[in-house]
């Protein structure tokens, strides 16, 4: 999806009320979200109930129809089919690189976004530019400049008498599996980015300021003062990119369409190639829940590190 | 940074850093905006020609004039299509989501937290768990290949957004103001409308800037529930373009710098907005 995201961070409610004024807020409350309920509820919930209904059906087609029940069946074939986990280890590299990148190089330019530049205005609004384009022009936009034979890359590097002969980046499967990572990482760090310095913005300057009266370098402030204090910004941001790394589909499809030899073939795309192009669909919800599953284990494991940095910081 | 001054070796070295980054950033954009306005000798050239020898603006024009069923025709119906869509997508989940954002931050009720995380697990659904039996429901409801269908689906998943941003960002503007109102006579909505949303309009403008990114930026869902010019989105119809006429860089490139411009112009006037709307909304509690 996006590059758009949201935010885990706690949400604190307002001060405790008496009892008679807390029905009278909590009717108001149920008017005030019913439409919010609607909207997404009444679109999502049917479909994340049917395609785990499905999952435990042999479904070969997206037509309704009397479909023999299988039970777990699905899941132990996802369990003993090889290809699936090697997607699974394909998008666990892919999630682990670019999220790795994204959040080293988003401190760098979160700091940079914040230190003393002249045009600073004019620094932001390039920042922008990778996060607003859109993830397939994103993607179109490497693989043109990826090409093997008219690629912007392979001229670029001969002319600089860097390469002399051109690569072929798209071409072998792990190399590839890299090159969709960066095209990730050019369009997200931005984000990230944004985030970090919506988060270092909150630094009192004071305390700056006093490590500098003790004499302190840049480089101690940075990892004594801004470090420490953007540690929880830092762990929201790695959520959410995690999940969204973790959904990859949109790239892919663009760039390689899951190749060459699979090798670019994420989780996600590979359950869109076994439920549309296969027409498995009992296969592929199951598939997808193992999806869901995942995210879940990492969202829990993330608020559960998020909860701990917060509480020692207080 | 007021009682610091940083060394001139310090500012040097950041201003060599903007530089940097600012060229990796444009260079490939700048290229992509190039391939679109260079004719197809000078991208298929060896040495490539960086500078376009005869620049064109043809494929531009022609994707605003090209009548008929074709490949131009395609882009602008998508164009039309996405900024339908998204605009419409935002229209509604910002309507719909401020109320419910308003509650979560203000009032106090049973099973507040539960219905907040259970909105926000819907975001973290893969859409391909979601997009079979939705796909069936489309059916059903004479919904597909239709925009009407895309906005239904999109704000489902654009208003748990709305809901966490603004809910997050009513939360920094002091009760106190609204309470005010509250004694002057005007009602909660009336606060709402009157004190809450003026005050909360930068945060406001970047969550309507996130909601339009997300829907314009939507790809899986328009895959599978469009088929023609009726409803397609731009992504559609460039994914489209892009693997079936491999070598067309130039027309790629083209409608490329097209599906961009919208949100890119949005986001660039709007930059103020995006950070303050990350600090009051998503990052502080």
């Amino acid at each position: 999806m996006s590059g758009a995201v949201v935010a885990p961070a706690p949400l604190t409610g307002p001060q405790k009320r008496p009892w008679r004024v807390r029905t009278r807020e909590a009717r108001f409350a149920t008017m005030l979200l019913i439409p919010s309920v609607v909207v997404v509820f009444g679109i999502v919930l049917y479909p994340i109930l049917r395609t785990l209904y499905t999952s435990f059906f042999d479904v070969e087609s997206a037509l309704p129809g009397d479909f023999p029940f299988v039970g777990l069946e699905n899941y132990g074939k996802i369990i003993g089919d090889g290809a699936v986990w090697s997607a699974v280890g394909r998008t666990a590299y892919f999630t682990f690189f670019s999220t790795a990148l994204e959040i080293g190089l988003g401190i760098g330019l979160a700091v940079l976004l914040n230190a003393p530049l002249r045009l600073r205005w004019l620094f932001r609004a390039i920042v922008v530019l990778p996060w607003a384009l859109p993830t397939i022009v994103n993607a179109q936009m490497w693989r043109f400049i990826l090409n093997s034979e008219y690629g912007a890359l392979n001229a670029l590097l001969t002319q600089l008498h860097i390469i002399d002969t051109y690569q072929s980046w798209l071409g072998s499967p792990f190399l590839a599996l890299n090159m969709v990572a960066l095209a990730d990482v050019w369009k997200n760090t931005p984000l990230v980015a944004f985030f970090l310095l919506a988060g270092l913005q909150t630094i009192p300057s004071d305390l700056h300021e006093a490590a500098v009266v003790d004499g302190a370098s840049v480089w101690q402030r940075f990892w004594r003062i801004t470090m420490p204090l953007l540690k929880s910004s830092i762990l929201v941001v790695l959520v959410l990119r995690t999940i969204e790394a973790f959904k990859v589909f949109d790239i892919i499809y663009v760039m390689t369409r899951g190749g060459p030899a699979n090798g670019t073939q994420s989780i996600a795309y590979f359950t869109y190639v076994r439920a549309f192009s296969d027409q498995n669909f009992g296969y592929g919800s199951a598939l997808s829940y193992l999806i869901v599953i995942v995210i879940l284990v990492l969202a829990v494991f993330y608020i559960r590190a998020l909860r701990s940095t917060t509480a020692n910081e207080i | 940074m007021s009682a610091l001054t940083p060394s001139r070796r310090y500012r040097v070295f950041v201003h060599l850093m903007a530089v940097v980054v600012s060229v990796l950033i444009l260079a490939p954009f700048g290229w992509l905006v190039i391939a679109s306005i260079a004719n197809d000798n000078d991208l298929l050239s060896k040495p490539l020609h960086w500078i376009p020898q005869h620049p064109t603006f043809d494929r531009y024009l022609q994707i605003f004039t090209a009548q008929g069923d074709n490949v131009f025709a395609g882009f602008r119906a998508g164009l039309l299509n996405s900024v339908i869509v998204a605009s419409v997508t935002v229209l509604v989940s910002t309507v719909v989501g401020v109320f419910g954002a308003y509650a979560f931050a203000r009032l106090r009720f049973r099973g507040r937290r539960a219905v907040l995380l259970f909105f926000l697990s819907t975001y973290m659904v893969p859409p391909i768990a979601l997009v079979i039996p939705m796909y069936l429901v489309m059916v059903q409801l004479h919904l597909l290949d239709t925009t009407l269908g895309l906005i239904v689906v999109y704000s489902s998943f654009a208003t748990p957004f709305v809901l966490w941003i603004m809910g997050n960002y009513f939360q920094t503007i002091p009760v106190e103001l609204e309470e005010a109102a509250r004694i002057d006579g005007c009602s909660r909505l009336g606060a709402l409308f009157r004190v809450i949303l003026p005050l909360a309009r930068p945060g406001l403008l970047a969550m309507m800037l996130f909601a339009f990114l997300i829907a314009w930026d939507e790809f899986l869902y328009a895959l599978i529930f469009t088929s023609t010019a009726a409803s397609k989105t731009i992504p559609v119809a460039i994914s489209e373009f892009t693997g079936r006429y491999t070598t067309n860089f130039g027309l790629q490139a083209a409608g490329g710098v097209l599906a961009a411009l919208p949100p890119v112009i949005l986001a660039a006037i709007f930059q103020r907005q995006i950070v303050g709307g990350l600090s009051g909304g998503a990052v502080k509690g």
